[in-house]
C-alpha cells in the first residue's frame, strides 16, 4: 500500500519546506548524499550538486523553472558502481523516466539510490531562465511557483515555458520511490509526500512524517493538467508530422543544423559510449565529397546531416521520453524535440512500449518473439 | 517511368540467401541486374544505418534476406532484424519513404529458384514505386 504523508509548510514558503524535508532525508543514517538542483554560489545560475553537508541545502532549489541537463545522466553515473551508501536522488518526471531507460540499458542502477520525484511545474530553457531569473535566483523561482500553482501560467515577463514541457503529460513523478506532490494542494499549509515503492515507505517511516489522506483536488487538477498538456501535444505531433512528411521537408526542417552534435550529447538515453558520428567512419576521404559532389552537381557541407538524424532515431526513438533537452542544447534553435517525439511516438506504439514507465519492460530492440511482426515479411 | 532502372541493395546472410543466390547461379537461373548484393555474415548485423545509408544515397529499394526463423545459424539473428525492420519502417515512413522500399524475406540455402522468382518480383514492386526521392535530391 501506499503511504501518504504531509509536508508542512511553514511561513508559506515551499521552498523552505522542501529543503528542511531533504534535509531530514540527509540526516538519516543510511543517506550517505543528495543530488538536488542547487543555486550555485559564484554565479546565479542552477545545476544538480551532490551534497553531503546538509548546511548547504540551504542553495537547493529543486522547483527553478530550469533544468540545465537531463539529472539521468548525472545519476547513472554516480551508481555505475556500488559505492557502499544509499545516495537520494532529487529529480523530474522526465529525468526519472530517462534513468528508467538507463538503468534497463546497464548502465546505472537503483541499488542505492532513493528517487524523490518532485511534482514538474515546468521550466525554461537555459537561455530564458537567465533572462527570467535576473539577479534574483531564489526570488525567481517563488515568483515561478506563485504563478504557476494559482493558475496564472508560466509566461512571465516575455518568457514561456519550453515547449518540450508545454507538451509533457508526465507533471507528477509517477517512477519515483517517493512522489513529492504540489499539483492540487494547499501548498500554503502542505506539500504531499507520496511512498510509491517499498523502498520509498521505508524512508517515510523512519522521517516519522504525519500520515494523511491524498487530497481530492488533487487528482482532479493533474488530471486536467494533463488533458490540457495531451492536446498541445497532439497539436504538436500533427504539425511536426506535416512539417516533415517527405525527405524535402525534413531537409527544410533540419536545413541549419551544422553537426555539432550537441543534441546527442544533451540526449539522456544517447546511450552509445562513443558515437560512431565522430569517429573516423565520418572522416570520409576529400576525394570522396568531391565524389558525391559531382554525382549529385552539389552537396551541403557537412554532409551526413539528415543521415546522423535518423540514425539517432533509430538508436533511441524507443527511450526517447521527450525531456526536450536537444532542443534546448541546439545552437540553432531547430525544433528537434519536435521531430524525435513524432516518430518515438510512431517507433514506440510500432512496439506496445512507453520509455521509462515500467522498469519490468525490455526495451523493445533487445528482445524479440519467435511469433509476431509478420507485416514485415516476404515479397508478394 | 517503363524504361526506370532500379537499384536495390540486398543484403544477404551467409548461411542461407546468399546460398542461395549462389544456387541460382549454378543452376543457370537469371535474376535482374538491378540487385545489388551485399554478402553479410547475418542479418542481425544489418545495422540500421546501413539501411538507411543506402537509401539516402540514393537506392530505390533495400532487401535483407536470410534464414527462415528458426534456421539462423547464429540461433536468433534474424528476429533481431525483423525487429529492426519493423522499427525502421516506422520512422522512414513518416519522411515519405514509402514502406516497401524496406523488405526483409527468409530465402534458404535450398532455395535457388525461389530466390530468383523473388528478385524478379522485387523489381517489378519498385519500378511500380517509381525512383526514390532521394535520387533527385540534395539530400543535406
Amino acid at each position: 500500500m501506499a503511504k501518504t504523508a504531509n509536508i508542512e509548510v511553514k511561513n508559506q514558503d515551499i521552498l523552505k519546506s522542501l529543503r528542511e524535508f531533504f534535509r531530514s532525508v540527509l540526516q538519516l543514517e543510511d543517506i550517505s548524499a543528495i543530488l538536488v538542483p542547487l543555486h550555485l554560489p559564484m554565479k546565479n545560475v542552477v545545476m544538480p550538486a551532490l551534497i553531503t553537508d546538509p548546511v548547504h541545502l540551504d542553495d537547493a532549489d529543486p522547483l527553478a523553472p530550469v533544468f540545465p541537463m537531463n539529472g539521468a545522466k548525472l545519476v547513472s553515473r554516480l551508481t555505475r558502481k556500488p559505492v557502499g551508501g544509499k545516495i537520494a536522488v532529487v529529480l523530474r518526471s522526465c529525468e526519472i523516466r530517462a534513468y528508467v531507460e538507463l538503468v534497463k540499458l546497464k548502465q546505472g542502477t537503483t541499488d542505492e539510490t532513493v528517487i524523490l520525484g518532485t511534482d514538474c511545474l515546468g521550466a525554461y530553457n537555459n537561455k530564458d531562465y537567465l533572462k527570467f531569473a535576473g539577479d534574483d535566483g531564489k526570488g525567481s523561482t517563488v515568483r515561478f511557483c506563485e504563478s504557476v500553482l494559482s493558475g496564472k501560467g508560466a509566461a512571465i515577463n516575455g518568457v514561456d515555458m519550453a515547449t518540450a514541457c508545454k507538451v509533457c503529460e508526465y507533471p507528477v513523478a509517477d517512477g519515483a520511490d517517493i512522489s513529492i506532490g504540489l499539483l492540487g494542494m494547499d501548498t500554503k499549509k502542505n506539500l504531499m509526500a507520496k511512498a510509491l515503492t517499498l523502498k520509498g515507505e521505508e524512508l517515510l517511516n523512519s522521517l516519522g512524517l504525519p500520515q494523511a489522506g491524498e487530497s481530492g483536488t488533487r487528482k482532479a487538477v493533474v488530471e486536467s493538467l494533463v488533458a490540457e498538456r495531451k492536446t498541445c501535444r497532439d497539436k504538436m505531433f500533427a504539425q511536426t508530422s506535416e512539417a516533415t512528411g517527405s525527405l524535402e521537408k525534413l531537409t527544410t526542417y533540419l536545413a541549419n543544423c551544422i553537426n555539432c552534435y550537441n543534441c546527442r550529447v544533451a540526449c539522456p538515453v544517447c546511450y552509445c559510449k562513443e558515437c560512431v558520428f565522430v569517429t573516423d567512419v565520418f572522416n570520409h576521404e576529400p576525394s570522396q565529397y568531391l565524389q558525391w559532389a559531382r554525382r549529385k552537381g552539389v552537396i551541403k557541407m557537412p554532409t551526413d546531416t539528415i543521415f546522423y538524424h535518423i540514425t539517432r532515431m533509430a538508436h533511441i526513438s524507443t527511450a526517447c521520453v521527450g525531456c526536450g533537452q536537444c532542443s534546448n542544447a541546439c545552437p540553432n534553435d531547430i525544433p528537434v524535440m519536435e521531430l524525435f517525439r513524432t516518430v518515438a511516438r510512431r517507433t514506440q506504439k510500432a512496439f506496445d512500449y512507453e520509455a521509462g514507465k515500467n522498469p519490468e519492460q525490455a526495451p523493445p530492440l533487445s528482445e524479440f518473439r519467435e511469433q509476431e511482426l509478420s507485416d514485415v515479411v516476404g515479397i508478394n | 517511368m517503363t524504361d526506370f532502372e532500379p537499384t536495390i541493395i540486398a543484403f544477404v546472410c551467409n548461411w542461407c540467401t546468399y546460398t542461395a543466390a549462389d544456387l541460382a547461379g549454378t543452376s543457370r537461373l537469371s535474376y535482374p541486374k538491378n540487385i545489388r548484393l551485399v554478402r553479410v555474415m547475418c542479418t542481425g548485423m544489418v545495422d540500421s544505418q546501413y539501411i538507411i545509408k543506402a537509401l539516402l544515397e540514393g537506392a530505390d529499394g533495400v532487401l535483407v534476406s536470410g534464414c527462415h526463423p528458426g534456421d539462423c545459424h547464429y540461433i536468433n539473428g534474424n528476429y533481431k532484424a525483423r525487429r529492426r525492420i519493423k522499427l525502421l519502417r516506422e520512422i522512414l515512413t513518416q519522411f515519405g519513404f514509402e514502406k516497401e522500399r524496406v523488405r526483409l524475406t527468409w530465402i534458404g540455402a535450398s532455395d535457388g529458384i525461389q530466390f530468383a522468382e523473388n528478385m524478379h518480383k522485387l523489381v517489378n514492386q519498385i519500378k511500380e514505386l517509381g525512383p526514390n526521392e532521394a535520387k533527385m535530391k540534395m539530400v543535406i
